[in-house]
């Protein structure tokens, strides 16, 4: 028999406001969530998926949407796969999760996934029937993130750590409608999800194959109140002439440093709008909200704090322990998430100035375009492996766009080469290689030839941390 | 080359580095139109950094978002030394 305190994103969900006035809209459909009171999306197939470890993997959100408010308690573990994963990391995935079912669109079926039997098709037309979700667990939530090798991440949450920088705080008084540029798998995505359904909210979900105008026309049409993104995805929708189809009462940056360039142009342009930059990663969860209006955060933060958070600075990097951490890495040879202490670490490295803490990079030089992080080694190796090149180091680069761009620092073998006026032509040739094999954001937007670079007593690149 | 023609020529290098398709650049072209996305319009500031040596979005927020072409062609001349 389940706990008794077991509760599911469906019974939260369901107690969190009246569903028959609350939706999700995606781009093509949409879903009253009332309607799932009595029907599932899951084509009365639910039960096939009780006690599994499944592969959300639909290119749809709206899908996928459905797929955890009805697995969540149901499946024993949940893997959601974002939109992007290149199809060779999908063994991994499902032998490490141990995947044995695969939920995929109705509308654009797909094969299984090697080794995966059950297959089910998930659509934005609920039918009647197949829907006793009640929990029997408290299901794995895995999301993928980037690791050095290419190869993803697999980080093991469950609903009670994604939520619990969600405070209930009552009824608000208009009902919110909440939207995120993120795609719902990635974790500052799903945060708004969350949000939206524990908050008893409707929510507007963007779609990879919308332009940011679009989007835009079509949140501020279902009258979009509560809306994040990163502050890359808000220059870009900064510079939309649609920026002012919506009028937001809360909007919300994360996943990459907020400067104060991004904030007062946010204030400018949404004068009533609360505006708060949030501190959030996969591994380590929400930390905090910043709503001051100016960059940073106030050094008062670290140390305890209430909700069981506490917050340190070692080694020059944000650490973070709390109940919203991330359990641990899924894999046999993954290394531990917490240290002794049950931190987690962020490799995100900070300076303290006056009573104020700065963001001021990553540790190891990792890159963060757009909010997609970069291991300058995996870019390093490409490089490498040109004939003419001897070594390379690659780093970052500030950009008021997408926060950082990839540059990269080359000693040739023959330096005669860049002197003869070919070097050029060169460039042109390293990064046509990188652009071949090498997702875009991860080719160097420059490179300079260098005539050596530094290397430390154990043979390493020094790497400035920052 | 005047600001504005080497502009225009950082938009076509670099939408024929990343295959993209460019549209007919006008002064009322919305950037979001043009064919080009975030981490295009970023690689072109960078560039436009080295070769001008301005970088007009770097003074603390002061600057408004371009929204067209022409807007993103006024920040550089408004910038140039």
């Amino acid at each position: 028999m389940p706990p008794p305190e077991l509760i599911s994103l469906w019974s939260s969900s369901s107690g969190a406001g009246r569903l028959s006035d609350r939706a999700l809209w995606g781009a093509e459909a949409s879903v009253s969530l009332g309607d799932l009171v009595d029907g599932s999306g899951l084509g009365g197939r639910l039960e096939e998926l009780r006690d599994r470890s499944v592969l959300v993997a639909t290119r749809d959100q709206l899908t996928a949407a459905l797929a955890l408010i009805e697995l969540d308690g149901v499946a024993s573990r949940l893997v959601l796969c974002p939109p992007d994963l290149p199809a060779e990391h999908v063994p991994y995935v499902v032998a490490t999760a141990a995947v044995d079912a695969q939920v995929i669109d109705e509308a654009a079926p797909v094969g299984a996934a090697p080794g995966v039997e059950t297959l089910v098709a998930c659509s934005p037309k609920i039918t009647p029937g197949g829907c006793d979700r009640t929990p029997r667990h408290a299901t794995e939530w895995i999301l993928l993130t980037s690791g050095t090798t290419g190869r993803p991440k697999m980080v093991v949450h469950t609903l009670a750590s994604l939520v619990g920088a969600i405070t209930g705080g009552g009824t608000p008084a208009a009902p919110a409608v909440w939207t995120t540029f993120y795609d719902i798998r990635r974790y500052g995505g799903l945060q708004i999800f969350l949000r939206a359904l524990l908050g008893g909210g409707s929510m507007v979900l963007s779609s990879a194959g919308e332009s940011t105008g679009d989007f835009l026309i079509r949140a501020g049409a279902q009258g979009v109140t509560h809306i994040s993104g990163t502050p890359s995805h808000w220059r870009r929708a900064l510079m939309s002439p649609s920026a002012h189809q919506i009028t937001p009462r809360y909007v919300r940056l994360s996943g990459e440093i907020a400067d104060q360039a991004i904030l007062d142009h946010l204030r400018a342009c949404y004068p009533d709008a609360r505006i708060a930059h949030a501190f959030a990663s996969t591994e380590a969860g929400v930390a905090f909200d910043v709503g001051d209006g100016r960059a940073g955060f106030p050094a008062s933060l670290i140390g305890p704090q209430s909700g069981g958070i506490e917050l340190r600075v070692e080694n020059g990097s944000l650490r973070i322990r709390s109940t919203r951490t991330a359990t641990r890495y899924l894999g046999d040879q993954a290394e531990a998430l917490r240290d002794a202490d049950g931190f987690v670490d962020t490799a995100d490295m900070l300076e303290r100035r006056g009573d104020r803490y700065y963001f001021v990079g990553r540790r190891g030089g990792i890159i963060n375009v757009g909010g997609l992080k970069v291991h300058p080694e995996e870019v390093e190796a490409v490089i490498n492996a040109h004939p003419r090149v001897r070594m390379s180091l690659v780093r970052t680069r500030k950009s008021p766009i997408t926060g950082a761009l990839v540059v990269a620092d080359v000693v040739l073998n023959a330096e005669a080469d860049a002197a003869n006026g070919r070097a050029v032509e060169l460039e042109q040739d390293i990064m046509r290689r990188c652009r071949e094999v090498l997702p875009r954001h991860k080719v160097p937007a420059a490179i300079n030839f260098v005539p050596g670079l530094t290397v430390n007593a154990t043979g390493k690149l020094v790497r400035r941390d920052a | 080359m005047s600001v504005k023609g080497s502009v225009i020529a950082q938009f076509e290098q670099v939408a024929r580095e990343q295959k993209k398709q460019l549209a007919p650049l006008s002064d009322d072209l919305v950037l979001l139109d043009s064919g080009l996305d975030s981490l295009c319009l970023a690689i072109i500031v960078a560039r436009l950094e080295d070769a001008l040596g301005v970088d007009p979005f770097d003074s603390d927020g002061d600057a408004e978002f371009p929204v067209t072409v022409g807007d993103f062609i006024r920040l550089y001349e408004d910038a140039a030394p």
